[in-house]
């Protein structure tokens, strides 16, 4: 187990080398990286001084040192926009986002497992048929556009829940919702699909011919098995969670880092921006250490291969 | 076999003559501001009227003339992303694939690290620091779709180069280059052709949604995400800004998702698992 934590650690760093290298040969591609980095009106001398701590009269590799070595640091530059250090705008954000991503992956997990079982076991009945409409229209519908429906609906139409900014419960209610559809939709068709092929496995059979209670074959011998697709397609799931969560707060004007990340893009603010992708990433690969240790722990024949 | 899927085919062959013959079939420009007629809302609305059918935007411009304009502007962004990111995916699959060993792990790991690490973020990297464009938003939604092709391939191609026909190929003298080119490639097209089809609905929302973000084509041209987004201010106001084409965006989706399940079941039923 040790072994494994330690391999998955290792390819995480580098991973974490190759994002910051391609950060750093975009930031340079451009030719002047100090346009890139300090705001339109710097003077000269603030020009001059940026060349000297990035050391970008030296040569590249050297450049890539420092880049390096100010980054391990916790220096990622200087906002544009916030001028403050890019890292403390970035770690001021982070925990409304924190309260974000867990409220959406409880409703996916919530949503998903049940359905996904009963579609399974009810194949071709109404709760199937309904959950395979709305998996389907889920993928569909871009997260952005959802959550302005929701808004018209909700806020607008109805003037049930608040449209914007953070609050009390209600405020979280929309962002929840837009931002968990897309994973309840790809969830419960996976953990339809693979209950469905282990449900017609011979362990199945067994334990059914055992005499075991209906209930204790689905938790104790299907769902488990149900869950590893979830798992081993986590990383393609983080992809769209991240982009998800980008536009969701966007759309809300919730105050996290997708917000800030679209603010980035808006102001055209390189530091911040660099910044927020390389946190990102090392947020990411905390929270795919944490799924693959659950996925040892939930498929003991991983931790062998 | 499943029967085609016929509404799929009617929205996606509509987008495509909408796309082909969007000057025509609209008196408007998509560009051109009219100021005096600004936020008209669609005729079946009170004050809609028949001269504008889907009501005007903040511009004043006629909103059925840029969303049939916006689809030729997705169409063109998916066929180039498809051709690039596919592409490029199809030749590191089949490299990977047939050489294998150490070329293979090296392929397979930086698939693993583009799949790990989400690649709207380098999009908007890009958008940042080689500004917006068709050139940048092709790039990154190549970005978006490279590894997923070669993930695929590169399986199909394993199975393959164990067949017959192409130790008889290897035997016959056949360079490696062109046991590659004429003998695997055909034999994974029936899957490219499914896996083009199956990431349309992906790439149109990717594009619609860097658009949303500023991080897609500039402004005044006319694309759907950045119409979602233009309208977005307005919702509580004049809904159709935002709506109308969002409506448009899910039902293309849909319908390409749905043609690419049937083609999957049609040419290459062992990819059900995707």
């Amino acid at each position: 187990m040790q072994r494994y934590i330690i391999n998955r650690l290792l390819q995480g760093v580098v991973l974490l080398v190759i994002v910051a290298t391609i950060v750093f040969a975009v930031g340079r591609l451009t030719g002047n990286p100090v346009d890139l980095i300090l705001p339109e009106e710097a003077s000269e001398q603030e020009r001059q001084d940026m060349i000297e701590t990035l050391g970008l009269d030296g040569p590249i590799h050297e450049q890539f040192f420092v880049f390096v070595a100010n980054a391990v640091q916790g220096d990622l530059g200087v906002s544009i926009r916030y001028r403050q250090p890019a890292t403390d705008v970035f770690f001021s954000r982070l925990p409304n986002t924190l309260m974000l991503l867990p409220a959406a992956m409880v409703l996916a997990v919530l949503m998903a497992i049940p359905l996904g079982i009963v579609s399974a076991l009810r194949r071709g009945g109404a709760t199937d048929r309904i959950s395979g409409t709305i998996a389907v229209l889920g993928i569909a519908t871009p997260n952005f556009w959802l959550g302005i429906l929701l808004i018209y609906i909700f806020s607008v139409q109805l003037g049930w829940l608040p449209s914007s900014r953070m609050g009390d419960w209600t405020h979280y209610v929309l962002p929840t919702v837009t931002l968990g559809t897309f994973l309840v939709a790809g969830f419960m068709r996976l953990i339809r699909s693979s209950m469905l092929e282990i449900l017609d496995s011979e362990f199945v059979k067994l334990a059914r011919i055992k005499g075991l209670g209906e209930l204790r074959v689905i938790w104790k011998h299907c769902l488990r098995n149900a869950l590893i697709p979830v798992l081993t397609l986590w990383g393609v799931f983080m992809g769209g969670l991240v982009t998800g969560a980008i536009v969701t707060e966007t759309v809300f004007a919730w105050p996290g880092i997708g917000r800030l990340t679209y603010e980035a893009v808006l102001f055209r603010d390189f530091p911040l921006l660099q910044a927020v992708i390389i946190m990102d990433a090392v947020l990411i690969l905390l929270i795919n250490l944490v799924v693959d240790i659950l996925y040892a722990y939930v498929d003991p024949r991983i931790r062998y291969t | 076999m499943r029967k085609l899927p016929w509404a799929s085919i009617l929205i996606i062959g509509s987008m495509v003559l909408a796309a082909l013959f969007a000057p025509w079939l609209t008196p408007y420009s998509p560009i051109e501001q009219s100021l005096p007629e600004k936020l008209l809302p669609p005729f079946w609305e009170a004050k809609g009227s028949t001269k504008y059918l889907l009501g005007t935007d903040i511009f004043g411009r006629d909103m059925l003339t840029r969303l049939l304009h916006g689809a030729q502007v997705s169409l063109i962004v998916t066929a180039l992303s498809l051709l690039v990111g596919g592409g490029v995916g199809l030749m590191i699959g089949i490299i990977s694939g047939y050489i294998g060993g150490r070329v293979d792990s090296i392929l397979m790991r930086m698939v693993d690290a583009a799949f790990t690490f989400p690649a709207i973020l380098f999009a908007l990297l890009l958008a940042v620091t080689m500004g917006q464009g068709l050139g940048t938003l092709v790039v990154a939604i190549s970005l978006l779709l490279w590894a997923g092709f070669a993930r695929v391939i590169r399986g199909e191609v394993l199975a393959l180069k164990e067949r017959d026909f192409i130790a008889l190929a290897k035997v016959h003298g056949c360079s490696e280059v062109r046991i590659m080119v004429t003998h695997i490639l055909p034999n994974v097209m029936n899957t490219f052709m499914v896996l083009l089809t199956l990431n349309v609905g992906i790439v149109i929302v990717a594009e619609a949604s860097l658009s949303f973000l500023g991080a897609g084509i500039p402004p005044p041209t006319p694309s759907w995400g950045l119409m979602v987004a233009e309208g977005r201010g307005k919702i509580t106001s004049a809904w159709w800004l935002s709506l109308i084409p969002g409506i448009a965006i899910t039902l293309v989706v849909l319908a390409f998702n749905l043609f690419g399940d049937w083609l999957r079941d049609r040419l290459d039923p062992k990819l059900r698992q995707l």
